[in-house]
């Protein structure tokens, strides 16, 4: 039974902002459903009653000081940006200029 | 100039502080080294011999001026790529953080620098940690200095690697389903994940955020101890970290050599199934025999949700993946598509681009398990079975204090022999992913060799925070044998 197929690849694709190519996408399918049919193992596991294990250790998300502490310069932030703007991140435009044509970069 | 073939952490360390060494002495035939025999290996990723050489000579200056050099005086050490190193690229073997210069340092390497050690450079690894081989790395192999047509095992296989090849002292790595023990287990030497939280993970890029262990290799027993040590302890850079104060491993680890008088040693039957390599089992068998000759007591103890750890491992690392790596979008870090239209296509192309085959599939399945509709019947079951495994840990050491298995079912494989089905690959980690999953610490030490000449793996798994009697019964494993003193052939140029 093909429980995925190219269609819903291509949709969890674009939900997870990848690009994939034609080959990708044939080998994708037939990776996943392999994988999904692997996993379906689980469910012949009871596990009513079960509470759902998030964390390994007991886990009570402690508050830190809310103390004003050095953090990195604008600068070492940037230094890694394949693309800025003065002390900013650039990014293709998000927003169209209102009355001109879709900004191409 | 010092031989460094085989030398234990400990013993350079002892050197360097007792002043019989200067601890630039040892890092450069360890650097000599790397450029004679890594070109055939490919254990680094890359070499940073000035920091090496900077680090080795602020040690120096210590010892000279009187000052306490630090436990780990003088170390040479590996990186797995995986650790932010300030002002060293750190791609994590990914053509996505290629270029990428981390302005801060990860704790763990803080750490290990702050006590004496150096970092020789940066080691390669399944891309994002994703592997058992590290053939996922997206820059080159790395071969197995015990064969070299057979793979390290991975993901941390740079790491286990060039411990076996005496290309450093001791190194890093990282464990989320079996990534320490597995390929310490197929290149013969003793690999460690702790507790979980036990060390921080700030600093370390991240998989799977409730299943990564960062952990240290060592060439023997007492040289991990003595990284984990260091490594560990609270650090409120990372929330999950705990706070319970450090055990004594070294002691621990000592101890060992006056035997396991008193210590239950469970073994589980679901660790010993068709389909494991004959001989390793009768290696790990024979292992089992000597910890009893230690006065051990053998008992069965039965884990019986294992067979479905593997399962429950990939939907539930597959869903915190796909999350962690929503983070390279082209924008503040790493590799960015060109002649992109919107900031769509700056992300859609930016990721298809910089991401390999298994981090692609991996974020899918992920997003594929966390979907509206599906997150229960996926990923909430795996939750639930994930507790369930825990669970049987629990009630197995309340009949034992420490459970010995082998670490992978198999040694050494052929480069090429799973990548062509995700699923045989999942199926190396089949012994080490469940106490990733329970939490709890685990160690791999070598207990034989095939007659091909590769290494066979023994685990100790013990309970959590106890990471002591893992040290106290792998120290006893050690003092009765000598697989820690074997060394792979010198690579052949």
């Amino acid at each position: 039974m093909a429980r995925i197929g190219p269609q819903e690849v291509l949709e969890l694709a674009s939900l997870a902002r990848l690009q994939l190519t034609t080959e990708e996408v044939a080998r994708m399918t037939d990776d996943l459903a392999a994988i999904l049919d692997y996993v379906d193992a689980l469910r012949t596991l009871d596990t009513t009653d079960v509470e759902p294990m998030t964390h390994a250790v007991p886990f009570d998300c402690p508050l830190r000081v809310d103390r004003v502490a050095p953090s990195l310069s604008a600068e070492e932030a940037l230094a890694n940006a394949p693309r800025r703007t003065e002390s900013f991140f650039e990014v293709p435009r998000i927003v169209p200029v209102a009355g001109a044509p879709e900004d191409d970069t | 100039m010092i031989d460094v073939r085989g030398l234990t952490a400990l013993a350079v360390a002892d050197g360097v502080r007792v002043g019989k060494w200067r601890a630039r002495d040892v890092v450069e035939p360890y650097l000599d080294r790397i450029a004679q025999l890594d070109g055939a290996l490919g254990c680094y990723l890359r070499v940073d011999a000035d920091g090496a050489r900077r680090q080795a000579d602020a040690v120096d200056a210590a010892c000279k001026g009187g000052r306490d050099p630090g436990p780990l005086a003088g170390i040479p050490l590996g990186i797995k790529d995986i650790f932010c190193t300030r002002g060293v690229e750190t791609t994590c073997a990914s053509k996505i953080l290629r270029g990428f210069v981390p302005p801060y340092e990860s704790t763990v390497t803080a750490r290990l620098g702050a006590a004496g050690a150096v970092a020789l450079g940066k080691l390669n690894m399944d891309e994002f940690a994703m592997g058992s081989s590290t053939e996922n790395s997206a820059f080159q192999p790395t071969r197995n200095p015990w064969s070299p047509a057979h793979v390290p095992g991975g993901s941390s296989g740079g790491s286990a690697a060039a411990v076996a090849a005496s290309l450093c002292a001791g190194a890093t790595g990282t464990d989320t389903g079996g990534s320490i023990r597995q390929p310490a287990a197929l290149c013969g030497v003793v690999g460690v994940k702790p507790t979980y939280g036990r060390v921080s993970r700030y600093g370390v890029i991240a998989f799977a955020s409730s299943l990564d262990h960062p952990g240290p290799f060592g060439r023997t027993v007492e040289d991990a101890a003595a990284l984990l040590e260091v490594m560990s302890g609270l650090d409120p850079l990372d929330a999950t970290s705990i706070p319970q104060p450090v055990g004594g491993y070294r002691q621990a680890a000592r101890s060992g050599r006056e035997g396991l008088a008193g210590v239950r040693l469970g073994v589980p039957q679901e660790y010993f199934q068709p389909g494991m390599d004959p001989e390793v089992e009768t290696a790990v068998r024979a292992a089992i025999d000597e910890l009893a000759r230690a006065g051990a007591q053998i008992v069965p103890v039965s884990l019986p949700h294992t067979k479905y750890a593997i399962a429950t491992y990939y939907l539930i690392c597959t869903a915190e993946a796909s999350s962690n790596l929503a983070r390279y979008d082209g924008v503040r870090y790493g590799h960015r598509a060109e002649q992109v239209r919107s900031l769509e296509e700056l992300y859609t192309h930016t990721r298809g681009e910089g991401f390999g085959a298994e981090p692609k599939r991996r974020i899918m399945l992920g997003a594929y398990v966390l979907r509206a509709g599906y997150y229960e019947a996926y990923y909430g079951k795996a939750l639930r079975a994930r507790r369930k495994i825990a669970d049987d840990f629990s009630a197995a050491f309340a009949a034992c204090d420490a459970i010995v298995t082998p670490t992978s079912p198999v040694p050494a494989f052929k480069f090429g022999e799973r990548t062509a089905d995700p699923l045989a690959m999942y199926l190396a980690d089949v012994y080490t992913v469940a106490p990733d999953l329970a939490g709890i610490p685990a160690l791999s030490q070598p207990c034989g060799l095939t007659r091909a000449g590769l290494p066979i793996g023994l685990q100790t798994i013990g309970p959590a925070l106890g990471e002591e009697i893992c040290f106290r019964v792998a120290g006893a494993f050690e003092a009765r044998t000598d697989w820690h003193t074997r060394l792979p052939p010198e690579p052949a140029l």
